[in-house]
């Protein structure tokens, strides 16, 4: 086990440095961030040639890029634009869009397991099929439609919410962006668990299970739902990153500076710094969380062994 | 059951949401009767750069300045015109030498006084290149400019020298050329007096701006939000006539606008384009849209020799003529734009300069005389035309697309004129920095100070900091020149109408209309304004 996170995590750095080198090479072939920063006009040539030396943007790439890897394991990640760390940046975007994931995730394990669980148990009633057409609904619609809609309607015709979040972010504000945020993957979770306990349903131990005159609450919860799990896991280990990276669209309708909106502000702004550093770290929790996925179907499933 | 499911769902995640959120109160005004101490909040963006009054060069860091600062000069909300704040008087004998009198009594929110040393180091700041000012060219007609902000090498010299403090009050200003209205420019932030404070600690200073202006800074979380509040002890007669302001940051003005209607926001300085339809029903009478100071224009890359010929200007012409404005204006911006006639904005007043209808027949549709301008001078060149634009802001890409079908239409082609859009504004800035232009392309100009002067000279001018298209003509020229030297005011202004008229006899840009502010507000506000710089009003609105 311990060998086999070990070559996990070395595996993770050759992955992270292609990642990063992507990164940086692609904002810097968007062009001159400089020239974006004076407004409709030319900087003057020397104020630009000097903003270039200060972050460094007047040397190769590659020397940019090496430079900018070396700071990063010193754990500096630049200076935006506007003159903040992006250290600063990160420390107050990343706990705003950690909590939303995990209100998201939430919902995603609340929700979408337990329907999961009851339309796959009760296969052709009508709750599973309401439950299949509403999960079909989810899925084709859009979600900044789902979120302009939510907000149109508890927000301003109902007056039941906030339209937008506030600086401080708390859960409770979060609970309607995280609901939208996690509508699409809440469907898939629903319809991937319906399968999984359909299927399992069916097998030996369960009917062994039964047979052995266990209450029905155990064969549900110990034996079927533990190994139907294992496929649910994997989805919402890899959705964390998803959720994470992709909350752009979200954080925007309802006005969430976490890291969705740095990442935009960085990105029209072609602030290399901002958006290497961003990535850089949402491809580390992607990593990371993969990692978790990898080793959690060990404890689901004791016939999994890693060496 | 479907529906009946969904709702259960989101009534019980608004119900939890209720009770976490609804005792967190609401943080604007709170209703304290008209007494001037109701707190209003705004939407906001996030400033580009560091708040120095020097290095703000974009609307929403000139919100914050315009409340915290007040200038030697102040240019009148309603009507633009230069009036004297911090100046006591400013002299002059020839237009180039200047002897500036600060007003008694003026102080910084910390209890510094303002003299005449506040100005000289706040300009000294500005122009010095090592602390890289995006509007040090603002102090480039200051003698001593080339020393303190070589075009490159480094700076010999850490002060202008033209800037001379002669007493505690008075300080001179010596230009490297006569320049008539320079007073007058003095109203843009960028002439800001700067506490001593400012320089001992500049990091803190940062962190929370010190000013002289009606408000002071309360508290400021960078990048969402910054509460001003009213400062009691303010001297001028400009007083606050609110409690403060809570600048909140909108990602999207759609969000703002939805805030603005929830009753969660009480004021929002830009009306999505999308929401120009409801507004009059949302918002009845609260719903403001004045000119401002934009005009947008379609200029020429006059360094591509197929731009540049003989007959060039009958082909930009026609072009000119082949565009619709009045319906482009109707339909895409729903009238919050006016048809261009003349190169200026009409925010200037007739006298400032502004001419309704300089532009003659050449600002006409005309799809007639325009397919027949077109073919006299040459043809498009290459057969057709790419108008660039950037495509990450604004609604850039409605209106180009309508220009090309205006063009197309007119000249009988349906390939004239097609829309070639860049992904991002610095992308777009980049290739008209490095001549990339093969055909006209998307050129706004917000004007920096309500004078002619900045309409013509930056954008026009042999290689002026803003001349994209890179525009040469050599009367344009001597006539601007001309003006400048000219100390009678409306003289000056009537040579710089005649350079405008070269403007227009050689078209070096198509102007295509002028851009309006807007502006809602909630029930609880009255009193608002914008100005010529479409920043709203903040000290004159009453809550309550």
């Amino acid at each position: 086990m311990g060998r086999y996170v070990v070559r996990r995590l070395l595996q993770m750095i050759p992955v992270f440095i292609g990642a990063t080198l992507l990164i940086f090479l692609m904002v810097n072939v968007m062009g001159d961030p400089i020239a974006g920063l004076c407004g409709e006009r030319q900087c003057d040539a020397a104020t630009a040639a000097q903003l270039k030396k200060e972050f460094g943007l007047d040397k190769p790439v590659w020397q940019q890029y090496l430079t900018y890897m070396g700071n990063v394991f010193t754990g500096d990640f630049g200076t935006a634009f506007n003159g903040q760390k992006v250290t600063e940046l990160m420390a107050t975007a990343f706990p705003i869009t950690i909590r939303l994931t995990i209100v998201a995730i939430l919902f995603e394990i609340v929700i979408g397991v337990t329907l999961g669980v009851i339309t796959g148990l009760r296969r052709g009633s009508a709750v599973d099929t309401s439950a299949l057409l509403l999960t079909l609904v989810v899925i084709s619609v859009p979600i900044f439609v789902t979120g302009l809609l939510l907000q149109l309607l508890l927000g301003v015709e109902w007056g039941w919410i906030k339209p937008s979040v506030s600086t401080d972010a708390t859960f409770g504000e979060l609970i309607v962006p995280g609901l939208v945020l996690a509508s699409v993957s809440l469907a898939y979770v629903t319809r991937l668990t319906r399968t999984s306990i359909a299927e399992n349903h069916r097998s030996d131990y369960v009917r062994t299970a039964v047979a052995k005159g266990l209450p029905r609450h155990r064969v549900i919860i110990r034996h079927l739902l533990r190994n139907s799990l294992i496929p649910v896991v994997t989805f919402i280990g890899t959705d964390i990153g998803a959720l994470m990276g992709g909350a752009i669209v979200t954080e925007r309708i309802f006005n969430i500076h976490g890291v969705g909106y740095q990442l935009y502000q960085g990105i029209v702004r072609q602030n290399t710094q901002t958006v290497v550093g961003f990535v850089t770290v949402l491809v580390l929790v992607f990593l990371v969380a993969n990692l978790l996925v990898d080793l959690l179907y060990a404890v689901l499933d004791p016939r999994i062994r890693y060496a | 059951m479907r529906g009946a499911t969904h709702a259960k769902w989101a009534a019980c995640a608004a119900a939890v949401a209720l009770a976490a959120t609804a005792c967190g109160g609401s943080d604007s005004g709170s209703g304290s009767g008209g007494d001037g101490s109701g707190v209003l909040s705004s939407s906001w963006g996030d400033p580009q750069n560091p708040l120095e009054p020097a290095n703000t060069n974009e609307v929403q860091g000139g919100k914050v300045l315009d409340m915290i600062f007040r200038g030697l000069k102040r240019y009148d909300p309603k009507t633009g015109a230069a009036e004297d704040m911090l100046a006591e008087k400013i002299d002059t004998s020839d237009s180039q030498n200047f002897t500036v009198t600060v007003k008694d009594g003026w102080k910084f929110s910390n209890g510094e006084a303002v003299t005449a040393k506040s100005f000289v180091d706040a300009w000294n700041y500005g122009a010095s290149l090592k602390n890289n000012q995006k509007n040090a060219y603002f102090f480039g007609y200051i003698e001593g400019y080339d020393k303190v902000h070589p075009d490159s090498g480094t700076q010999t010299a850490d002060t202008l020298s033209g800037l001379k403090v002669t007493g505690a009050r008075t300080f001179t200003v010596k230009l490297t050329q006569k320049f008539s209205t320079f007073p007058d420019t003095l109203g843009y932030p960028a002439f800001a007096p700067l506490p001593q404070a400012f320089f001992d600690d500049h990091a803190a200073w940062i962190k929370k701006p010190v000013g002289n202006g009606p408000y002071t800074v309360d508290s400021y979380t960078k990048g969402s939000k910054m509460s001003l509040r009213k400062w009691d002890a303010y001297p001028g007669t400009d007083k606050a006539q609110n409690g403060g302001v809570d600048l909140k940051v909108y990602t999207d003005n759609n969000t703002a606008y939805t805030d603005l209607m929830a009753g969660n926001l009480d004021l929002v300085d830009d009306v999505p384009a999308a929401q120009l339809k409801n507004v009059k029903s949302d918002l009845g009478g609260r719903y403001l849209n004045t000119p401002a100071g934009i005009i947008q224009t379609l200029a020429f890359p006059f360094y591509d020799k197929d731009w540049n010929k003989s007959g060039s200007e009958k082909v930009r012409k026609g072009l000119s003529m082949a565009i619709n404005r009045e319906q482009i204006t109707n339909t895409i911006f729903q009238k919050t734009r006016t048809p261009a006639t003349d190169w200026t904005s009409p925010v200037l007043g007739t006298k400032g300069g502004f001419q309704d209808g300089l532009c003659g027949d050449g600002c006409d549709y005309n799809p007639d005389e325009a397919k027949k301008l077109v073919k006299e001078g040459g043809g498009i060149p290459g057969g057709q035309v790419k108008i660039t634009y950037n495509a990450d802001t604004g609604s850039h890409k409605e209106w180009v697309d309508a220009v090309c079908n205006s063009i197309n239409n007119a000249l009988g082609n349906d390939k004239a004129c097609v829309g070639n859009p860049v992904g991002t504004f610095a992308d777009f800035r980049t290739r008209i920095t490095q001549k990339k232009m093969s055909g006209p392309f998307r050129a706004g100009w917000q004007m920096d100070y309500p004078l002619i002067q900045n309409f013509l000279q930056p954008l026009y001018y042999t290689n002026a900091s803003s001349n994209d298209g890179h525009w040469s003509n050599k009367d344009f020229d001597k006539l601007v020149n001309q003006a400048n030297t000219e100390t009678d005011t409306t003289k000056a202004i009537g040579i710089f109408q005649n350079a405008e008229k070269v403007v227009r006899d050689n078209m070096a840009a198509i102007p295509l209309w002028y851009q309006n502010g807007s502006a809602g507000w909630s029930e609880q506000l009255s009193n608002v304004a914008l100005n010529p710089f479409s920043v709203p009003v903040y000290n004159e609105i009453k809550v309550g």
